[in-house]
């Protein structure tokens, strides 16, 4: 097993005449907590979708765990053990909380149209499975006393976690998350780095996109900084913390 | 899943109210046809139809949120597979285990067919292609009688062959244990059989790994796609599951009748089926059967009851009954969706948050 986890060799993409990412290339180790910042519309979400086959990039690939990703096809990519949450939370708001985490079991399990007409123990075994696998992962992000009610009734710090344990349920190798604490209090984003912390511990390599500085220095093992969709910097922390490049970039350019 | 069918006291006596139904819907079309003649036994039939393609339909739109508008069409395919395999048209009288197959299996290809191209819309847009091609099919089926006679063109098929197991007609009128059977009783146990399968199938899909599927699709497709579920073929399933439902009663609606003809598949005709969905309460399988009854019982009894209420009011007939008939219809949907707009019989969820909102 190589110690790198994901390759991204010179991605590029394109909107238009806007070059929203270009030439960007990184590596994840194995177990690591990498971080991915950069000002608003810097590229770091396009990155995300490019990753995981929501966009298709226009140069470059992504090799993951040996296997080199299919532009376009998220499934495929969830199947080899990329999950991911959204910037803007996207659950299924009408399904129940327990629900939206057995939907990312999907790709885990095999049950079709017949085993769910006929009820064959072995669908009946995989749903039993499904569920309690679900009601342990709502436990583990904090959340399973909610477990019968409607996503969308949650409050915002639980539907971020609820998006969390949807994605951990499709026992990803890589988990990328989206700006996870953006409209969060202290409080919340102290729990929120705390629930990282053990799902890194757990063995899963996590890649975070996120705007609180603090909570990136102090996660992190590596950082990425991207500007006009280009990477400027790509070290532990506190060296990326004193690039001139990094500080130029977030705090605009010199007026002279 | 039984959770669905939850009624009070349900859960005290389980036997005695599944008895209590049982019997009850045994003995529904001798009640019906004490009060009303052989006529309304045919309406319940029809009720009876209609639920099944309604919960035929509910899997496309109210589970995975699909918006077909032209749905009637896969009930088209199953209807005229039915009658030209079993009439004298083309001299072939197939047996029904061969018929419904066949018409199931045309319908689900017909369901691929036209979920393949429209797998990328949504909404208003996939409502105008399904539109289309629910015309499209009607139209053919219309003008399919040159080159080579196919559909014999508007005239229709005539003298189709009822529903017959082994020699037992469903058609003709028989006597069993001593109790007179009429043709429409007969069907109505077959259909109701149809529909107690179809009503299962329904709850278990719902709680399925595939019904789930089809919810986040419904709920958010970008998500659904990210959790891994391969949105193209969970969609084409949908599409196919649904059509053939539809290809079934169709079918069932050839032997019914002994004669079917293109203005059966009219766009009112999916829009009814559409109007049952909504109406009763989308993806709520109780509900939609509620909706499938009311929306085929109150045209029929409106039919009836309008000329003699005018009468009994004016003492003659003011309004044409037929125009003031669809007058009334349309007020009656026009004000469930206005006091009611999650449906008459929304599900638990949907209704503890509609009265979340209003307080």
């Amino acid at each position: 097993m190589s110690e790198v986890l994901l390759e991204a060799k010179a991605v590029a993409k394109h909107f238009g005449g806007v070059k929203a990412l270009q030439d960007v290339s990184l590596t994840i180790r194995r177990g690591e907590v990498y971080g991915l910042i950069g000002p608003n519309g810097a590229g770091k979400t396009t990155f995300f979708n490019c990753l995981t086959g929501l966009y298709k990039n226009e140069f470059g690939e992504f090799l993951f765990d040996g296997h080199r990703l299919e532009a376009d096809a998220p499934h495929k990519v969830a199947t080899l053990g990329i999950a991911r949450t959204f910037q803007n939370i996207r659950l299924f708001g009408n399904m129940t909380t327990i629900e939206n985490v057995m939907v990312g079991r999907h790709v885990r399990t095999h049950a079709g149209v017949f085993g769910a007409i006929f009820r064959d123990r072995k669908t009946v075994a995989e749903e039993q499975g499904i569920r309690r696998r679900a009601l342990e992962l709502l436990h583990y992000v904090g959340i399973a006393d909610r477990a019968d009610d409607l996503a969308k009734n949650l409050s915002y710090g639980d539907q971020r976690r609820l998006e969390i344990a949807r994605a951990l349920a499709t026992e990803p190798k890589l988990l990328c998350l989206d700006e996870p604490a953006a409209g969060m209090n202290g409080t919340e984003t102290e729990g929120l780095r705390e629930l990282i912390v053990g799902i890194r511990k757990d063995g899963v390599t996590i890649l975070l996109i996120e705007h609180d500085v603090k909570l990136v220095m102090g996660l992190c093992d590596r950082v990425a900084v991207l500007d006009y969709g280009e990477m400027i910097a790509e070290d532990v922390p506190t060296v990326v913390q004193k690039n001139p490049r990094v500080i130029e970039a977030y705090l605009g350019g010199s007026v002279a | 899943m039984s959770n669905m069918f939850k009624m009070p006291g349900m859960q005290k006596y389980p036997v005695v109210g599944l008895i209590l139904v049982a019997v009850t819907l045994a003995a529904l079309p001798f009640l019906v046809a004490m009060t009303g003649g052989q006529a309304w036994v045919r309406i319940l039939n029809f009720a009876i139809l209609y639920i099944f393609l309604a919960l035929g339909l509910n899997i496309v739109v109210g589970m995975a949120g699909l918006l077909d508008l032209g749905y009637i069409a896969f009930y088209a395919v199953g209807a005229y597979v039915w009658a030209l395999l079993a009439s004298p048209h083309f001299g072939l009288h197939l047996p029904f285990w061969v018929i419904l197959p066949i018409g199931a299996a045309l319908a689900c290809c017909f369901g691929v067919l036209l979920g393949s191209p429209t797998l990328k819309l949504r909404g208003d847009y996939l409502a105008i292609v399904t539109l289309g091609f629910g015309e499209i099919i009607r139209i053919f089926l219309n003008n399919l009688n040159a080159p080579f006679n196919l559909t014999n063109g508007a005239q229709g098929i005539t003298r189709i062959d009822p529903l017959t197991i082994g020699d037992f007609s469903f058609s003709a009128q028989s006597s069993l244990f001593g109790i007179d059977f009429s043709g429409p009783m007969k069907y109505y146990y077959v259909l109701l059989l149809l529909a107690i399968f179809v009503i299962i199938v329904n709850v278990r899909l719902h709680d399925s790994r595939i019904g789930r599927a089809w919810q986040a699709i419904r709920e958010d497709e970008v998500a659904a796609k990210a959790a891994g579920i391969n949105t193209r073929n969970v969609k084409l399933l949908a599409f196919a599951m649904g059509a053939s439902f539809g290809g079934i009663a169709g079918g069932m609606f050839s032997a019914m009748q002994g004669f079917v003809s293109p203005e059966s598949f009219s766009l009112l005709e999916s829009i009814m089926v559409l109007a049952m969905v909504v109406l009763g309460g989308m993806g709520h399988i109780p509900g939609v059967i509620l909706g499938a009854v009311l929306l085929t019982a109150l045209p029929e009894a409106l039919r009836y009851g309008v000329e003699p209420l005018q009468h009994m009011a004016f003492g003659r007939q003011l309004i044409d009954p037929e125009a003031l008939r669809m007058l009334v219809f349309g007020l009656a949907l026009v004000l469930v969706m206005r006091f009611r707009p999650a449906g008459l019989w929304p599900s638990p969820e949907r209704r503890r948050e509609l009265a979340e909102k209003e307080a």
